[in-house]
């Protein structure tokens, strides 16, 4: 008897932290919700990919409907070549367009595919054509510095001179 | 200039004991290691130090692992707020949470709630002359007293710090979601789209089970070692949860590094 309640007291104790565990994996983590569904690939090269990172979201309409696998330089072109695997449930035209967006003003770069009206689909392996680089700040703080300073310089305004 | 020299050699004899500590704890894992298979053989010697260090020690866990998780709530909001992103707080306290104080924390608590006990069972055990006693009647006390502990500790301390980061998880949601009212749907979905199942939790979980093998270790050493005296049990307890403790925040900074870190 004294052994029997002490396996129970264990027992249950083992089984608290395996259900720990899984609270873990299913609630707190992305297990459920991660690449577990099968995928196919697309390549898209970007003149600038910003801080977009592997493991990065895909997304059409908001929704996640792939993740960033891959990022290569590619040493012909002088651009970043971005494998992406796309949820097999979901088929994209021809013609789609891919733009790197920030979500939110600091947050994460992600991939913004825009589809095009092309009957004909993106197949595995395929390479989108339409893309978009990643806003750089610093390049257009620079711009807007260089728009400013070739404008004619403005006389003082009213207010000014009080 | 003599006072140089002596303080000098001082400093050799110390850097020379503690090497000397770093071999002692090696040889004692590395024995108790070689008499795995022996150990297994009676899984019940485990399964009862399995219910002393993991099932006394659920009450303390558990209550640490909800007020961490209400703090880093209420302390993570404050922070958060001020950049307009309330509905991380969830990301920010699970991995708060799993990456390191689920088992920092749980690990600390495990060297001062079960390791102090385990140094003084076994250092009283040595101080009644009870392991001579076994290695007399030709039972070895390493297999037989030191090896359960061992397995033991390493079971129990990852179940108690996935626990903790678990019990923490709902704290945070508690002050989140129920007292300021964050938006629960982008709290959990903030939560599971920023937290990795293998990066994170699983690496978690490998920080608790070295902790776990570090602390055990510390403090069978420290109980085995000690002086056979009264007062030099005492000193070992105190040592164990010195000496624990401290190799558990150093692993920690080596394990994140190796991690986490961009080395």
């Amino acid at each position: 008897m004294q052994a029997r309640n002490l396996n129970l007291a264990v027992g249950a104790f083992v089984l608290l932290g395996i259900l720990a565990l899984l609270f873990m994996a299913l609630q707190v983590s992305n297990l459920s919700t991660g690449s577990s569904g099968s995928t196919y690939e697309l390549k898209a090269s970007f003149d600038n990919i910003g801080g977009l990172k592997p493991r990065a979201a895909v997304r059409s309409a908001g929704v996640l409907v792939g993740r960033v696998r891959q990022i290569q330089f590619d040493d012909q072109q002088y651009q970043a070549l971005v494998i992406l695997d796309m949820d097999a449930r979901y088929q994209f035209p021809k013609d789609t367009s891919a733009k790197i967006l920030t979500s939110g003003l600091l947050g994460d770069n992600y991939i913004g595919l825009e589809p095009g009206g092309d009957l004909e689909m993106l197949k595995a392996a395929d390479r989108i054509r339409m893309t978009q680089s990643a806003v750089v700040l610093e390049n257009l703080i620079s711009q807007f510095l260089y728009n400013k300073a070739t404008e004619p310089s403005s006389p003082p305004s009213g207010g000014a001179r009080k | 200039m003599r006072i140089a020299l002596e303080w000098v050699a001082t400093l050799g004899q110390t850097a020379f004991k503690f090497v000397r500590q770093l071999g002692v704890f090696a040889i004692l894992l590395w024995k108790i290691l070689m008499r795995t298979p022996a150990i297994w053989k009676r899984p019940g010697l485990i399964g009862a130090q399995v219910h002393f260090l993991g099932n006394h020690s659920l009450a303390i866990i558990l209550v640490a692992g909800l007020f961490v998780g209400l703090v880093l709530g209420l302390q993570g909001y404050y922070t958060l707020r001020r950049y307009g992103s309330e509905e991380a707080l969830g990301l920010l306290v699970a991995l708060a949470l799993v990456r390191e104080l689920g088992p920092v924390i749980a690990a600390l608590l495990f060297a001062g709630r079960a390791g102090t006990s385990l140094t003084a069972e076994i250092g009283l055990m040595k101080a009644g002359e009870q392991l001579s006693a076994l290695e007399t009647m030709a039972v070895d006390p390493v297999a037989r007293v030191l090896g359960p502990r061992f397995f033991g500790g390493l079971i129990v301390v990852p179940l108690l710090a996935t626990l903790f980061s678990a019990v923490g998880v709902i704290g945070g949601w508690m002050v989140g979601v129920v007292l300021i009212g964050v938006d629960p749907g982008a709290f959990w979905s903030q939560m599971s789209g920023g937290v990795d199942f293998w990066d994170d939790v699983v690496n978690g979980v490998i920080k608790s089970v070295v902790f776990g093998i570090a602390v055990t270790q510390v403090a069978l050493m420290q109980g085995y070692e000690s002086r056979p005296t009264p007062e030099g049990v005492a000193r070992a307890t105190t040592l164990t949860v010195v000496v624990g403790s401290l190799a558990v925040l150093g692993l920690d900074f080596v394990l994140t590094a190796l991690m986490f870190g961009e080395l």
